[in-house]
């Protein structure tokens, strides 16, 4: 079974929707690739659900397009959109066994006895739950239920998969377990596949692509590693993993922060107030102060006087909170290899801090 | 929410209201009981308890072709009111709650307005129109008066129903190719078909139990039982009133059980 | 992100064409109220409104307000609407009275037990007025149980008046509305937390003081729905007056009745009908403004 054949793109343009006056997206354009597992990633009230409803057709847009492989399906109803949808409470029929549920597509598309059974049978075998078809929807569990209702949503083939947070009901273990067999499963079908979350890390694990989401509109389309190194927003620098924000001032196409220059990766900013964006685990413990890290400013690297404020142990890694000259916050994290802990620094304890320009993001500071 | 854990106050202390609760209850259930040991009554006085035992005034109210006609009136306008209320309310719940209705806030208040207004208004008002429609005494000018009256129970049940469903099982099953329809009768009717069934058994006794539009609209050869009733109760307490009450109380806690049964099971 | 003037998607891309089908869709979910309304519009709305306006007019077929000058200078109408009121309120006091302590009962019973107990105020409540209101005739008649009973007691020599009189219709009325009254007021004290209570005795309030300063406030919108329901269904009620009141207690209900049926008199029942129906409408509004306030007074306490 291999959807991949037809697998098209999704290309939306100019997508409004607004709920009373209140505005839920704004404008949005987004393009999905063939056979691409894209995440819109964003927290409540984002309009990443909405945005997930306009494409299977539930909400209607004020305005916009959807083409999905050349055919515009913005003002079809949801039964001609030919898109798998996995919900995030599964809504299996409770009515029904787990045979009758998954059959339900065919049925719809009047497909043969024999051949709603085969495909059934098929796509059991590939979710894992061979035998399981006469069971009652109540008797299964968290995981196979997830299992079930994606089977439904794939065994028709459609052109698209959509799932909303389709694994946030389960608990850690298997959310996580889950999202290695989603990730498998969508390689070797190769559906294009729209997943909506609020678990940025979820969204890390498994997408190709991830748009991240706010106030309705998408604040940066990325593969996960560019979002995470490289943030174009304070928002995502917040929401994908965490971030110190430092207040720079940028003038004459140069970055200044207490005076001094400061060598960054992004192109020459415009004048003004902004926020370098560094990540804890990219700031390191300098050697001067008799520690691992070389301490020679350079044209790459710059080199931060602080004082240490709390070291907070944590096992694998510790963090590390210090105060730079003006008062500033830093914090950083680093594994607890023996060469470290041996030379590590006391609260109090001046010190000074590494960090390099590849790793010195600026951003606009938004408030 | 309350829950059965309790508060740290004795039932000891609260033995006065259980009391007072136990005799509310019982002024509640005890008048409508009391007629059921006179029906079997051997005497034309209504003594309780009574000191003959008999059936005859079952045979009064069956034998009598008054009575079994009038009887037979209300049966078929229950039924078809059954019949009529049920989809109009049911089609008018689902539309309420999609969400995607217009005015839906005043098309609730007009759906249910029959709850409110003073029925006698509504007695006077059909008998008005009726009468230059040539619709009195006529079933079909029961059934229309007695539908309009059975609608908001079944709208009012069937939206609770909708209640506790979930609208994403009907969403769901139209992305899987079932047209809107399809995905209603397949899917969302199987899921609320016991509020259903409990709002069309709501619309049947709410028509075979109305009284004062009848009174006003029924006559003749379409004579409802309950304005049999009413007259009888005008001139005089036979105890065949005590056995058809006796009927009427079964009928009441036939349906209600049947809702009840229906209603906890989803 | 570059702002497009087609933000607010008013000439955004398929703007007309989502629009158009929006409506179609509107007007499909319109179509399936539609036999709903038409019913109400016709069996309802119709000849209430050809009622309104038959009550402008005069005998003689002038426009006139003297159907409802009526009211206010024939003494017969004057008492009418006393004795309803009498009764409205007799019975609703009546009601709350002995529905509050049964409600709060079975708010506070397990739920087994309570909805055992619930039983027998539903039962009632689905059972044909008709059949109590004869119950409770056969109860309370010259000849009825209790008059025999207490004369077989010795008790009494002569039966008591019970039916038949303004005694037997509010007897036999409180029993048919109290579960009007109970079914709102239980269904609002389920949903008042038990940690209230718990919290306010951990604070030291003894059971009474509980009671009256946490539970009975909250319990007060619950009391107030039933209490308008049961007001209003007594302002026209018709069916136990017009058998337990012997001719000699006549309702709003009794004298629509009257001057439509008896006296053929269109334009003065109908007056009767509007005037009852304004009541019902503004006790509602009145109702449900003054919940708003009570409501928003309850929290802002806090």
């Amino acid at each position: 079974m291999s959807i991949a054949r037809s697998a098209p793109p999704i290309n939306i343009r100019g997508i409004a929707k607004r709920f009373g006056s209140v505005p839920v997206l704004s404008d949005l354009d987004l393009d999905v690739a063939s056979g691409e597992f894209l995440t819109l990633l964003g927290p409540s009230g984002s309009g990443k659900t909405t945005l997930l409803m306009i494409l299977a057709g539930f909400v209607r847009a004020n305005a916009g397009s959807i083409d999905i492989g050349g055919e515009e399906v913005i003002t079809k109803p949801p039964h001609k959109r030919n898109i798998g949808m996995v919900f995030q409470n599964y809504a299996l029929f409770p009515h029904m066994n787990v045979f009758h549920n998954i059959a339900f597509p065919l049925k719809q598309r009047r497909t043969s006895a024999a051949e709603t059974a085969e495909r059934v049978e098929r796509v059991l075998d590939l979710v894992q739950l061979q035998g399981l078809a006469d069971r009652r929807v109540d008797q299964l569990s968290g995981g196979q239920r997830q299992r079930v209702a994606l089977a439904r949503a794939i065994v028709f083939e459609p052109r698209i998969v959509l799932m909303d947070e389709p694994l946030s009901a389960l608990d850690k273990g298997l959310r996580e377990h889950m999202q290695i067999e989603l990730r498998s499963l969508h390689r070797r079908l190769g559906m294009t596949t729209v997943y909506v979350t609020h678990d940025q890390r979820e969204a890390i694990t498994m997408s190709d692509r991830i748009a991240v989401m706010n106030k309705g509109r998408i604040e940066q389309l990325d593969q996960p590693e560019t979002l995470y190194a490289r943030p174009r927003t304070k928002f995502v620098a917040g929401f994908i993993g965490e971030s110190n924000f430092i207040p720079v001032e940028c003038r004459d196409g140069s970055v200044w922060y207490a005076g001094k220059k400061v060598h960054t990766a992004s192109p020459s900013p415009p004048s003004g107030r902004h926020l370098l964006v560094v990540r804890p685990e990219r700031v390191r413990l300098a050697v001067d102060a008799g520690l691992v890290a070389d301490a020679r400013p350079g044209a790459n690297a710059n080199i931060l006087d602080a004082t240490v404020r709390d070291i907070v142990y944590q096992g694998d890694s510790f963090i590390c909170y210090a105060n730079l000259a003006d008062g500033q916050q830093i914090a950083l994290r680093d594994y607890c290899r023996s060469d470290v802990l041996a030379r590590l620094p006391v609260a109090g304890q001046p010190v000074r801090l590494r960090v390099d320009a590849e790793d010195a993001i600026l951003v606009a500071d938004e408030t | 929410m309350n829950d059965d854990i309790g508060l740290p106050i004795s039932h000891w202390r609260r033995l006065w209201l259980y009391g007072v609760g136990a005799l509310v209850l019982l002024f509640l259930i005890v008048p409508s009981l009391i007629i059921v040991p006179m029906s079997f009554s051997g005497s034309t006085l209504l003594q309780f308890p009574p000191e003959s035992w008999s059936l005859r005034w079952y045979e009064a109210y069956f034998q009598s072709i008054e009575w079994r006609d009038a009887t037979v009136v209300s049966l078929k306008a229950a039924v078809l009111t059954t019949v009529f209320a049920t989809p109009i309310g049911t089609a008018a719940a689902y539309a309420l709650n999609s969400g995607a209705l217009r005015l839906a806030g005043f098309i609730n208040v007009v759906l249910t307005a029959s709850l409110i207004i003073p029925v006698i208004l509504i007695g006077i008002g059909t008998f008005f129109l009726y009468a230059r429609l040539g619709l009195n005494n006529t079933l079909t000018g029961l059934v229309l008066a007695h539908t309009v009256q059975a609608v908001p129970l079944v709208v009012l049940t069937v939206l609770s129903g909708f209640r506790s469903y979930d609208m994403n099982q009907e969403r769901v099953a139209r992305s899987l190719g079932a047209g809107r329809f399809a995905a209603f009768w397949q899917v969302t009717m199987p899921q609320i078909r016991f509020s259903i069934v409990s709002g069309a058994l709501f619309a049947f006794i709410t028509s075979f139990d109305e009284v004062v539009v009848s009174l006003f609209i029924s006559g003749g050869e379409t004579t409802t039982l309950t304005r049999r009733m009413f007259s009888a109760l005008r001139d005089q307490i036979d105890p065949t009133i005590a056995a058809i009450s006796t009927c009427l109380i079964v009928l009441s806690i036939v349906l209600l059980s049947a809702a009840q049964l229906f209603g906890r099971r989803r | 992100m570059s702002v497009r003037p087609a933000e607010f998607g008013s000439h955004g891309l398929n703007a007309g064409a989502l629009r158009a089908d929006a409506r179609r869709e509107s007007l499909g979910l319109l179509g399936l109220c539609s036999p709903g309304l038409a019913l109400v519009g016709i069996i309802i709305v119709l000849p209430i409104g050809w009622l309104f306006w038959l009550s402008l007019f005069d005998e003689s077929g002038q426009l006139s307000g003297a159907n409802y000058a009526r009211f206010v200078e024939q003494a017969s109408y004057i008492r009418t609407f006393i004795t309803t009121f009498e009764v409205a309120f007799l019975v609703t006091g009546l009601c709350g009275l002995i529905g509050y302590p049964l409600a709060y009962m079975l708010s506070q019973l397990p739920r087994r037990a309570a909805s055992i107990c619930l039983i027998f105020v539903v039962l009632p409540f689905w059972t044909s007025v008709l059949v109590r209101t004869y119950a409770w005739l056969v109860i309370l008649q010259r000849k009825g149980l209790v008059n025999t009973w207490l004369i077989d007691l010795g008790l009494i020599s002569q039966p008591l008046p019970l039916a038949h009189n303004f005694a037997g219709v509010i007897i036999g009325m409180t029993h048919i509305m109290l579960p009007f009254l109970v079914l709102p007021l239980y269904a609002s004290m389920k949903t008042i937390d038990a940690d209230y209570l718990r919290a306010a005795m951990n604070l030291g309030a003894p059971p009474t003081a509980t009671f009256w300063q946490v539970f009975f406030p909250l319990s007060l919108p619950g009391l107030a729905a039933g209490v308008v329901i049961v007001f209003i269904l007594c302002l026209g009620f018709f069916v136990t007056p017009a058998l337990m009141g012997g001719g000699k207690v006549i309702m709003w209900a009794m004298r629509m009745e009257q001057t439509t049926s008896l006296y053929s008199n269109w334009g003065a029942g109908s007056a009767l009908g509007v005037v009852l129906l304004a009541v019902t409408l503004g006790l509602l509004g009145l109702f449900r403004w003054l919940l708003g306030a009570r409501a928003a007074n309850v929290w802002g306490a806090r």
